[in-house]
């Protein structure tokens, strides 16, 4: 029972960066943005969050700087897409290449570094309860945003009319602008919004995960996000599915090794990156869902005529 | 407070269209400059290190060749996929697979020698590279997933297997147990150019030859137009008769092609084995090329030898002043944010608007609806 629940445990910790990075990314491409940048901006949130918690020794500090870092990221793409109507594919990579470079660059210092860790919930009496006890009372403070920033988006964006404003620009931004709805302004706050979940989705590697800074530790993770958005077919609560679905190939995967399986630990450790493949694959063949659900006017410019 | 305002040019702008690398390039300096600052290096003096002392002696121009051939190579063909509108962005893995097919010639037949020996590689490399990219063009069209994303995941699935070649089967047995294949024999070796002044190897003759190449393929023949017109307009494309599947495995496995040989070229002249590392993110850097380049192929090359440069700098600012040499992956991301928003340039007059001086338009309006 105990190592069911330790798996359970692990699984949840994977997951959690996964949806909270497609849970923003969600969000973005519900209002008509594409935003590649999610690998770059979850790697400055990683640095950031692994840095400030370092040099105060505090992993809340460090998991604000996460979401800055990563909202303040985000900027850039904002400022590239949405006010100069840069090519948003071409302008989300960029985001992802500088995003690895500058935290290689800013953590040079903190490799090997022992980090700050965020602790795990400890209700006395509730935590210690057999089995269900530390699943649900016992895990970092991370896990119960995950499900809190699901729980709100899932209303926010099919309970609230803002939440209605935002899909339909991401379906018709020529119709959205044309009813007076300031398309740009709600872009900007969508994608920084995405920025700062992708920042604090780092934040968790970095300070929960293994908390310690290794050059690229987001190993795809972003890129993987991104295809859960797709796999979800823009719907939240599937983004919660998916993801821990992912966070059971990814730790899955890791068992496996442990347990020397006779299998070359390189293919398990591929075995993410094909899943998210197999999965994608499954998910366009279905024309019509992904079609039915694709936002019409995701990853094209847009520009406010006068 | 001011606000940016974007007026649509009538046509695109010529002038922009010649001068946005160029102004991309100045503003990636100034941001440099900031940056050194920053870091506490005097940015004249980094500056000195990281772009003339590279490029001052003969070899070191050797050097630099070497770094330009794979990016312009992977350069070239990507600009074919983003021209026709489809997403290649796992070129490092096509690379990487490139490297390996080739090197199984020397790997595996290490008795086998002579003239033959170097085109079967390139040409198994170019295969090797091709047959990747064909992965996710086959995806796209037949399932329509999408490229992105699958040319991506396939970068991490072909280091893993790179990794676990080197050290598995594929491991020197006389190597002390390094993760290494055996060294390749002669006749598996790229020949160097001028052996006489430096390193620089055919590779970069490969790469001038391609982008020659492809830069007919786009201007002059009927191909070209259905990459350009398939990019532009899909509708127009189909009434043309143009196969978007078609264009679809074709850029995929010209650009995985170029990509293979840029790999296969890469571990035969440069490294002469294979390793578990054998880019230093040629794939994702060419990305910048291309548009560097304006997606045009003779753009590319000098654009490679830009980011050939930012390599070089990059050691040796490392070695000079002991700033991390991540700072080379730091100016490239720059160098890709600057040029695409200079492209804005050619399509676009940039209006500031101060909020001091109201317009008619942009007097206050009705509240949207709440």
């Amino acid at each position: 029972m105990d190592i069911t629940v330790n798996i359970l445990l692990t699984i949840a910790t994977a997951a959690t960066p996964l949806l909270i990075a497609a849970i923003g990314e969600l969000v973005v491409e519900r209002s008509g943005v594409l935003n590649l940048g999610v690998e770059g901006m979850m790697i400055m949130g990683a640095v950031g969050g692994f840095g400030a918690g370092y040099l105060t020794g505090s992993p809340w500090i460090g998991l604000l700087a996460a979401i800055a870092l990563g909202a303040v990221f985000s900027l850039l793409f904002a400022v590239m897409t949405l006010s100069l109507a840069t090519n948003q594919v071409a302008t989300g990579l960029s985001l992802t290449l500088l995003g690895l470079g500058l935290s290689g660059m800013m953590g040079t210092s903190f490799v090997g570094q022992p980090g700050a860790r965020l602790p795990n919930l400890d209700i006395p009496g509730l935590t210690a309860m057999p089995v269900i006890g530390r699943l649900l009372f016992g895990q970092d403070p991370i896990f119960y945003i995950s499900i809190a920033l699901t729980a709100a988006v899932m209303w926010f964006l099919f309970k609230t009319r803002t939440g209605l404003t935002l899909r339909s620009i991401g379906d018709s931004h020529t119709s959205a602008h044309a009813l007076g709805i300031k398309v740009i302004r709600y872009r900007y706050l969508a994608v920084i919004f995405g920025g700062a979940c992708a920042g604090l989705a780092g934040g968790h590697l970095s300070l929960v995960y293994t908390p310690q800074w290794v050059e690229n530790m987001t190993a795809g993770r972003g890129w993987i996000a991104l295809a859960l958005v797709v796999f979800a077919s823009w719907r939240p609560w599937r983004v919660l599915a998916g993801a821990y679905i992912f966070g059971a190939v990814w730790i899955g995967q890791l068992h496996a090794q442990a347990f020397g399986i006779p299998v070359p630990s390189q293919l398990l450790s591929s075995l993410p990156y094909l899943a998210t493949i197999v999965v994608l694959v499954l998910i366009s063949r279905n024309k019509r869902l992904t079609m039915m659900n694709t936002p019409a006017s995701l990853g094209q410019p847009f520009v406010p005529d006068r | 407070m001011m606000r940016l305002e974007l007026v649509k040019r009538p046509q695109r702008s010529m002038l922009f269209s010649a001068l946005s690398p160029f102004i991309a390039f100045v503003l990636t300096i100034i941001a440099g400059a900031i940056l050194f600052a920053l870091l506490g290096v005097n940015p004249l003096k980094a500056f000195q290190i990281y772009f003339l002392e590279p490029v001052s002696q003969v070899w070191q121009l050797h050097e630099l060749a070497i770094k330009a051939a794979p990016l312009i190579l992977i350069g070239v063909g990507l600009s074919v996929c983003y021209r026709a509108n489809i997403w290649n962005i796992g070129a490092e893995g096509q690379f990487i697979l490139g490297g390996i097919v080739g090197s199984s010639i020397p790997v595996l037949f290490p008795q086998f020698e002579g003239p033959l020996v170097l085109p079967l590689m390139l040409l198994f490399g170019m295969v090797g590279g091709a047959a990747y990219a064909a992965i996710p063009a086959l995806l796209k069209a037949r399932f329509n997933t999408n490229e992105i994303l699958t040319s991506l995941m396939l970068v991490y699935v072909a280091q893993l297997f790179l990794d676990w070649l080197v050290r598995g089967p594929w491991r020197d047995p006389k190597g002390f147990n390094f993760p290494q294949t055996i060294q390749f024999n002669d006749s598996a070796i790229l020949p160097e150019l001028m052996p006489a002044s430096g390193r620089a190897n055919w590779g970069f003759v490969f790469a001038l030859v391609a982008a020659v190449l492809v830069w007919i393929l786009m201007s002059r023949m009927l191909k070209g137009f259905e990459v350009r017109v398939l990019g532009s307009s899909p509708r127009a494309g189909r009434f043309a008769g143009f196969g978007i599947n078609r264009m679809v495995f074709f850029a995929f496995m010209l650009s995985g092609a170029l990509a293979g040989l840029a790999g296969i070229s890469e571990v035969s002249g440069a490294i002469g084995q294979l390793q578990p590392v054998i880019s230093p993110g040629y794939g994702f850097a060419a990305i910048i090329v291309a548009f560097l380049g304006r997606l045009n192929p003779l753009g590319i090359v000098a654009a490679g030898l830009v980011l050939a440069l930012t390599y070089l700098g990059g050691e040796a600012v490392q070695s000079a002043v002991g700033i991390s040499d991540k700072v080379a992956r730091v100016f490239q991301g720059m160098l890709l944010f600057f040029v695409l928003g200079c492209d804005t340039l050619i399509h676009y007059r940039i209006r500031l608007i101060g909020l001091a001086a109201p317009t008619l338009e942009s007097a206050p309006k009705l509240e949207e609806a709440r």
